[in-house]
């Protein structure tokens, strides 16, 4: 493993994309850059006439099919980063670029996914009528959403549970659901805030090992909001390690743990994510929490999460 | 079937605390004619015992099962006997004075003009209604009173939901609709309806579109759907607002339109507001109906039938419960409507809710474990 600060080298394993780590724009030559924020500030103002410095100066480029995770102490700003990126809230300052596009434009051509720490499953449609949801909004017919909801369901291991209620399911089995409905419409880029924070520690592993694999399955790029250094590292090519009070990035670091499940060859796909593979090449949850547990014992991965540790601690984190 | 109602406490507490509000504002009706407002309030008191038994809106279609409908039935007669037996049991032991503690009288006499014998009240029901040979027995003008009473307030009930529905919609829509409008709408119901009712009946007396002339129980409806439009308003823009911000961004990311949110996320989310809403207004409504045609003097109702049964209400008070217990049949039918109107709704219209499938919800639960 590797654990360098974004400014020295480039010791990343092979398959990294270019200038992933720099924090630089782009400059030409392959494909857009999956997300891309420049110089982006957010100042929320406060009642009273005050104003709030929820970010600044923040500079990131995510690589097609790259999976970065924000990491941070409550309050740096790590979910309002993610939301510059969705496109639900709108940079003060800076540009945020979504595939080459601005982030209004990706947004209204779903270029993205996302799912909340809370489920937020419509308790008055079935499980699949929520995977459903946004292809209905957006007019899919309907036996086709039926196929659809079907493999995003089999995909995260729900494909008995199409009709039940959401008050049905557990925590971590909404929290699949939630999942699947982000990633109805094929989105290259998935936008991932907490989705595992409100889960106990065991369904959180497990999740975690479910969301390496459909990563590795469907080749989306994501972006991961966490608290959990753990997780971060687990799941991620790159951490982003954010301090608050104002909210900026202060280290990236590159995760390289041997084993793990990694990104997918980019054959410079911007329009990664093309397809979900058959059913039948999803291998046993089993088989993928077994890897999980092998890859979190190894000393390299202890000792990238001592490097993002001491990262968030330099930072000024908790 | 338990944990379902367990598991879904979001939208049945607001549900719960919703009757607060939109009470208060049905309050100038039985404020305004004592008949009415004792009958409506039996009528209420029996319809949440057995017609609107399913309880908190979500869980309408809950409880199905014959052996829980008949424990439910058997419930709400037993009510009604034990009302009898409570008017009967007073009607033996209570005084013809009344009862006074320190000189205030809290206690009603329990002579016959003020508190007959059930059984006279129902005999009354066979006797005429006046003195002459081809006169209709009281028991046949009362149902014809609650018939005609009943289709007026139905077509102000009809009406008071439209209006409620869409002004919640626009309120929602625009906040500067709902800051101007709702204080408005909250204002309109402590405007006397003895007050208003020969108004509307004077301009509505000028109106005349085509062919279509305005008739007297249009005046009526009009006042029924004024008292049954608010709770419709008010309930229904609170169920509009209750989807949190992250079912609202979820839209947003979606790139939904308002359209598309209203009709995936808000409408559905409203259901649950909107039950114990129309349950009120129909309770409204019918109260409407009844104070209206006492105000406007219109020909056919219980109002009228309050009236006049009332003038002979000194010597013999069994005619004008008569046309009580015609007022809290006219409720109760109302109710029973809401309830039929509850169960399409949480079965159909907002697709069929957690219901009775207790099978998988025990397979779910062995899954988890």
């Amino acid at each position: 493993m590797t654990s360098t600060p974004p400014q020295t080298d480039q010791a990343a394993a092979g398959q990294a994309a270019p200038e992933q780590v720099t924090a630089a724009p782009a400059d030409g030559g392959g494909p857009a850059p999956a997300v891309e924020v420049r110089g982006v500030d957010k100042v929320f103002p406060v009642a009273g006439g005050g104003a709030t410095v929820a970010l600044t100066g923040i500079d990131l480029t995510v690589a097609p099919g790259e999976f970065v995770s924000l990491i941070g102490p409550s309050g740096c700003g790590k979910s309002t980063l993610l939301r510059l990126v969705a496109d639900l809230v709108e940079p003060t300052r800076g540009a945020v670029r979504v595939f080459g596009e601005p982030a209004r434009a990706a947004r209204q051509s779903k270029r993205y996914g996302i799912a909340f720490q809370q489920a937020g499953l419509l308790e008055w449609r079935t499980v699949a009528g929520n995977v459903e949801l946004p292809l209905q909004v957006h007019g899919v017919k309907k036996r086709e959403r039926r196929e659809r909801a079907r493999e995003l369901l089999e995909l995260v291991g729900l494909g008995d549970f199409a009709g039940h209620w959401p008050a049905q399911l557990s925590g971590g089995m909404q929290q699949r659901v939630a999942i699947a409905r982000a990633l109805a419409e094929r989105p290259p880029l998935l936008l991932l805030d907490e989705p595992f924070g409100a889960l106990d520690e065991m369904t959180r592993e497990r999740m975690q090992a479910e969301l390496a694999r459909i990563r590795l399955e469907t080749s989306t790029t994501v972006i991961l909001v966490t608290h959990s250094i753990p997780e971060a590292v687990f799941l991620s090519d790159r951490v982003a390690v954010m301090s608050p009070r104002p909210g900026r990035i202060t280290e990236i670091i590159d995760v390289d743990v041997p084993g793990r499940v990694t990104a997918p060859g980019e054959s410079g796909g911007g329009a990664g994510g093309a397809g979900v593979p058959a059913v039948s090449a999803v291998p046993a949850v089993e088989d993928a929490v077994g890897q999980a547990e092998d890859v979190r014992e190894q000393a390299a991965f202890f000792e990238a999460v001592t490097a993002v540790r001491e990262a968030l601690r330099a930072g000024g984190g908790s | 079937m338990s944990r379902i109602t367990v598991d879904q406490p979001s939208p049945d507490q607001p549900a719960s605390d919703q009757p607060a509000s939109p009470a208060a504002g049905a309050d100038p009706g039985p404020g305004t004619g004592s008949g009415p407002g004792l009958g409506l309030g039996l009528a209420l008191g029996t319809a949440s015992a057995s017609a609107s038994a399913p309880g908190p809106a979500s869980g309408a279609g809950l409880g199905t099962g014959w052996g829980e409908r008949l424990r439910r039935a058997a419930l709400a007669v037993a009510a009604l006997v034990l009302v009898c037996a409570a008017w009967e049991f007073y009607k033996l032991v209570g005084s013809p004075h009344g009862g006074r503690i320190l000189g205030v009288p809290v206690l009603p006499r329990n002579d016959d003009t003020s508190m007959p014998h059930i059984w006279s009240v129902l005999a009354q029901l066979g006797h005429k209604e006046v003195n002459t040979a081809d006169s209709q027995t009281v028991g046949v003008a009362v149902l014809k009173g609650i018939w005609f009473t009943l289709r007026v307030a139905l077509a102000g009930l009809v009406a008071g939901v439209v209006v409620g529905v869409l002004l919640s919609v626009v309120m929602a829509r625009f906040k500067v609709v709902e800051r101007g409008l709702l204080p408005y709408i909250i204002a309109s119901q402590t405007v006397p309806l003895i007050a208003l009712a020969p108004l509307v009946s004077g301009w509505g007396g000028k109106l005349k579109v085509g062919s279509l002339e305005w008739q007297g129980w249009m005046t009526v409806s009009l006042i029924a759907a004024y008292l049954a439009f608010f709770p419709v308003a008010v309930g229904m823009l609170r169920g509009l607002q209750s989807p949190g911000a992250n079912a609202v961004e979820l839209m947003r990311s979606y790139a939904a339109s308002w359209w598309q949110t209203l009709l995936r996320l808000r409408l559905p989310a409203a259901v649950p507001f909107l039950l114990p809403a129309l349950r009120l207004a129909a309770a409204s409504a019918v109260i409407g109906a009844i104070v209206a045609e006492i105000s406007t003097g219109t020909d056919g109702g219980v109002g009228r039938l309050i009236i006049a049964y009332s003038q002979s209400a000194t010597s013999d008070a069994t005619k004008l419960y008569d046309a009580v217990l015609g007022a809290a049949v006219a409720g109760l039918l109302v109710a029973g409507l809401i309830s039929l109107v509850e169960l399409a709704l949480a079965r159909g219209g907002s697709g069929a809710r957690p219901a009775s499938n207790t099978q998988n919800a025990q397979k779910t639960q062995k899954v988890r474990a």
